[in-house]
C-alpha cells in the first residue's frame, strides 16, 4: 500500500525543551494508526507537529506527505494538501457560527463557494449521523459546548472537509460511555475508506470500536513499541512500564 | 467626462469665525430672527469656553482655517476624478453600484432614491410623522424646534464643539412621531431629499411622542470622502413616556476628518433608549453618546463598536446618567485597534442619590491586532445609591496564538483567520444592524484586515 505520511527522525521542541525524540512513522493510505502511550510523553506534540503548529520547532527530521516535504509549510497549506487535526481541546470562536465557521473552512480547503443550500443539506445528512441537532448550527464554534458536543463538532468537520489523514487527538477524553459509542461510530461511518487516520489515545476503550491496523507507543519522546491491533489489548492489561523496562535491552526500540 | 463646476455657482462663507460669518449662514437660509440670535449667542460661547481638556491632542486643528459652510448643493458637485485614488479603490473593492458610488462620493447631488422616498413619504405623512430637513423645520415647525433646539438636552453651553455647532449648524434632519405611532421601516439619512450628506455640522433632532417608536439610521458604511476637515455634528434626542428610539450609526469619514460629536437623548419613564453605532472612518473621533434617564423604570442600550487602523485615534465611550428609580442601562463597547491605531473607551455611568435599585451592565472589550497598536479603557463609575447594582468587565488582548493555529488548521490564511475572529467579535453589533448595513460593515472589515485600503 502506497504511504501518505512518512516521519524521519523527528526531532520537536517547545520552548527550547525537547519533546520528540526522534519519531519514525509510515503511514499507508486507508490505514489506521492508534498512537498510545502515557501522559506528557509526546503524543499530542507528534499530532501538532504533524499539523504544523507554529511554536513547536522542529529541529531535526521532516515530515513528508503525499511524498512533498512538509516541515516547513504553515498549516494551512498542510490543510489545504489533506491534513486534518480534531482537536483535543478546540477553540472557542465567539460570534461565528459553526455553520459559518464550516463553510468558510470548506471554501478554503476547496477553493470553491459552495452555495448556501447545498452546503447545509450536505451538513444535515452528517450531522443526523452524530445526532447533532440543527440548532448547533447556528451556536457559536464551541462556545457553550459541552465535552461531547466539543468531539461531535470535531468529527463533523472532519466529515466535511474529507481530509485524507485525519489525526484525531484524544476523541474519546472525557465521554461517557453513549457519547463515546456515537464519536466512535460517527469516525467509522464519515470516513470514505482511502482516508487515513491516526488516532491518539489513552485508552484502548474507542478501538473496541474503531480498530485499528497498527499501534504504536510513545515513551519519552520515542516510538518505543509498534504492533498490530493485539498490542492494544496487550497494553490494557499490563500497563506502559514494562515497555520502558525492557527498552534498555533491546535494538531500535524493538521488542517483540 | 463630466463638466467642472464654475466657481460663481458656488456659494462659501469665508474662512474662519466671526459674527460676520454666523450672520452670513443665517441670512443665506433666511432663517427667522430667533435661530440667529440662537447662533450669535453659541459663538459668544464658543469664544469664551476652552477645548476640552482630556482626550486626543487637537492642536493642528485651526479654526481660522475652516470654511464653516459651503452651499450644499453646489458642494456636491465634484468630478469622480478627482476623489482620491484609495477612496475610489475602496468602493472598487466593496462592489458599490455606480450610482450611489457617485452619491457617496458626492459626485452627484442624490442618491436616485425619489421613487422609494415618495412613497415612503406618503406612508410616514398618514401617519402623522413629520420627517424633515432641519432648515424646514425651522421654518415650519418653529413652535417644535424653539422649545426643543439646543435648549435642554444639548445647550450650547454643553461644550466647545456644542457651541461651536450651535453658531454654524446646517443640514441634518428632524423628526417628529406622534403618540402610539410605531415607524415599521427605519427612517434613513439618505432617504431625504436635498439633504446635505456630506454635512460638516449636521442637526438631528427627534423627538418620540409617548408610547411611538422610530429607528433612525445616520451614515452609511461605505467611505465618504469629505473635503472638510472639521465635523461636529450634533444629535439630540427626546424619548416620551413609554417610547422607543434606536439610533444607529454608521460613520466612515475620510481619514482626514476630525469627527467631534455630541449625541444625547434625554429618556423619560418607561422610555427606552438603544445608542447603535460603528465607527470606521475619520482621523481622530470623539464621541460619547450619552443617555440621560429621568423618568422612573427609563432604559438605555449603548452598544458601540469602533475600528482604529492606520493614523486613526478613537476616543469614545458612553454616558448614561441615572436620575430616576428603577432605571437601567446596559453598555457594550468594542473596538479593534490595528497597524498603530489608538482606541480609547471613556465612559462615564452614574447613579445619582434616589435613583434607587437602577441597574448598569458595561462591558469593554478591545482588540489588539498587533503590537504598534493601542487600547485603553477608561471607565468611570459614580454611584451614590446604595441600592444600585452594576456590574462592570473589560478584556483587551490579542488574538491567540492557539486559536489562529485552530483556523489555520482548517485552511484558512492567517490573514482570513484573523478576519473570521473579528467578524465574530463584531457580530453582537453588526447583528444589530439592518442586513445591508450588516453585509457591507462584515465586507469592509475584511477589506481592512487585507489592509485593502489606504
Amino acid at each position: 500500500m502506497k504511504n501518505i505520511l512518512k516521519i524521519e527522525d523527528l526531532h520537536v521542541s517547545i520552548d527550547g525543551k525537547e519533546i520528540l525524540k526522534g519519531v519514525n512513522l509510515e503511514v499507508g493510505e486507508g490505514e489506521i494508526h492508534a498512537i498510545m502511550g502515557p501522559n506528557g510523553t509526546g503524543k499530542s506534540t507528534l499530532a501538532y507537529a504533524i499539523m504544523g503548529k507554529p511554536n513547536y520547532k522542529i529541529t531535526k527530521g521532516k515530515i513528508l506527505f503525499k511524498g512533498e516535504d512538509i516541515t516547513n509549510l504553515p498549516p494551512f497549506k498542510r490543510a489545504r494538501m489533506g491534513i486534518f487535526l480534531g482537536f483535543q481541546y478546540p477553540e472557542e470562536i465567539d460570534g461565528v457560527s459553526l455553520e459559518n465557521f464550516l463553510r468558510t473552512s470548506y471554501n478554503s480547503l476547496n477553493g470553491s463557494d459552495v452555495s448556501i443550500i447545498q452546503f447545509r443539506k450536505m451538513l444535515l445528512e452528517k450531522m443526523k449521523i452524530l445526532e447533532m441537532d440543527i440548532p448547533f448550527l447556528t451556536r457559536y464554534v464551541n462556545v457553550n459546548f459541552s465535552g461531547g458536543e466539543k468531539k461531535r463538532s470535531e468529527i463533523l468537520q472532519m466529515a466535511i472537509l474529507k481530509p485524507s489523514l485525519s489525526i484525531l487527538d484524544e476523541p474519546d477524553s472525557g465521554l461517557d460511555i453513549d457519547a463515546l459509542r456515537i464519536v466512535a461510530d460517527g469516525i467509522k461511518k464519515m470516513r470514505e475508506p482511502d482516508m487515513s487516520v491516526i488516532i491518539i489515545t489513552h485508552y484502548q476503550r474507542i478501538l473496541h470500536y474503531i480498530e485499528p491496523d497498527f499501534v504504536h507507543v510513545i515513551i519519552d519522546g520515542k516510538i518505543l513499541l509498534s504492533g498490530g491491533k493485539e498490542l492494544a489489548k496487550e497494553l490494557e492489561e499490563k500497563g506502559y512500564d514494562w515497555i520502558r523496562e525492557a527498552n534498555g535491552r533491546k535494538e531500535n526500540g524493538r521488542i517483540i | 467626462m463630466e463638466e467642472l463646476y464654475k466657481e460663481e455657482e458656488f456659494f462659501r462663507v469665508e474662512k474662519g469665525l466671526s459674527k460676520k460669518v454666523v450672520e452670513a449662514i443665517s441670512s443665506i437660509k433666511n432663517e427667522p430672527e430667533w435661530m440667529r440670535k440662537k447662533r450669535l449667542q453659541s459663538l459668544e460661547i464658543f469664544f469664551q469656553k476652552p477645548m476640552p481638556s482630556f482626550g486626543p491632542d487637537l492642536s493642528s486643528l485651526n479654526f481660522d482655517e475652516i470654511t464653516y459652510y459651503v452651499k450644499p448643493v453646489q458642494e456636491k458637485r465634484r468630478r469622480w476624478e478627482d476623489l482620491p485614488e484609495n477612496i475610489r479603490e475602496t468602493y472598487e473593492k466593496l462592489g458599490i453600484p455606480e450610482a450611489e458610488k457617485k452619491y457617496l462620493a458626492g459626485v452627484v447631488a442624490q442618491y436616485q432614491s425619489e421613487v422609494v422616498y415618495a412613497s415612503l413619504k406618503e406612508q410616514l405623512e398618514n401617519m402623522g410623522v413629520i420627517f424633515v430637513d432641519m432648515d424646514t423645520a425651522v421654518k415650519e415647525y418653529p413652535e417644535l424646534v424653539k422649545e426643543y433646539f439646543m435648549t435642554k438636552c444639548i445647550p450650547p453651553t454643553d461644550n466647545k464643539f456644542s457651541a461651536l455647532h450651535g453658531a454654524v449648524w446646517s443640514g441634518g434632519s428632524f423628526v417628529y412621531v406622534p403618540p402610539g405611532v410605531h415607524v415599521p421601516f427605519p427612517l434613513q439619512s439618505y432617504f431625504r431629499i436635498s439633504s446635505a450628506l456630506v454635512g460638516q455640522f449636521e442637526h438631528t433632532l427627534i423627538i418620540a411622542d409617548k408610547g411611538s417608536f422610530v429607528h433612525y439610521v445616520e451614515g452609511c458604511t461605505a467611505p465618504v470622502y469629505s473635503e472638510h476637515s472639521l465635523h461636529s455634528a450634533a444629535v439630540e434626542i427626546f424619548v416620551k413616556e413609554g417610547a422607543r428610539v434606536r439610533y444607529t450609526t454608521i460613520q466612515n469619514w475620510s481619514k482626514n476628518v476630525y469627527n467631534l460629536n455630541t449625541k444625547r437623548a434625554i429618556v423619560e419613564k418607561d422610555g427606552v433608549m438603544e445608542w447603535v453605532g460603528g465607527s470606521m472612518g475619520s482621523g481622530v473621533t470623539m464621541l460619547y453618546p450619552a443617555s440621560v434617564l429621568i423618568g422612573e423604570g427609563a432604559r438605555a442600550e449603548h452598544l458601540n463598536l469602533t475600528f482604529a487602523g492606520k493614523g486613526q485615534i478613537k476616543d469614545t465611550g458612553s454616558k448614561v446618567i441615572h436620575l430616576a428609580p428603577n432605571t437601567s442601562s446596559v453598555i457594550i463597547s468594542k473596538s479593534i485597534s490595528k497597524d498603530g491605531g489608538k482606541s480609547i473607551y471613556r465612559g462615564l455611568v452614574k447613579i445619582v442619590k434616589g435613583a434607587k435599585n437602577s441597574k448598569v451592565s458595561v462591558s469593554c472589550q478591545s482588540l489588539i491586532l498587533d503590537e504598534s497598536s493601542k487600547a485603553d479603557t477608561i471607565p468611570i463609575m459614580e454611584i451614590h445609591e446604595e441600592t444600585a447594582t452594576v456590574t462592570h468587565e473589560a478584556t483587551a488582548g490579542k488574538i491567540s496564538e492557539e486559536k489562529l493555529f485552530y483556523l489555520m488548521s482548517r485552511g484558512l490564511s492567517e490573514q482570513d483567520a484573523m478576519a473570521l475572529v473579528v467578524r465574530g467579535f463584531i457580530e453582537p453589533i453588526s447583528k444589530e444592524l439592518p442586513m445591508e448595513y450588516a453585509v457591507e460593515l462584515n465586507r469592509l472589515v475584511k477589506l481592512e484586515m487585507e489592509g485593502a485600503i489606504g
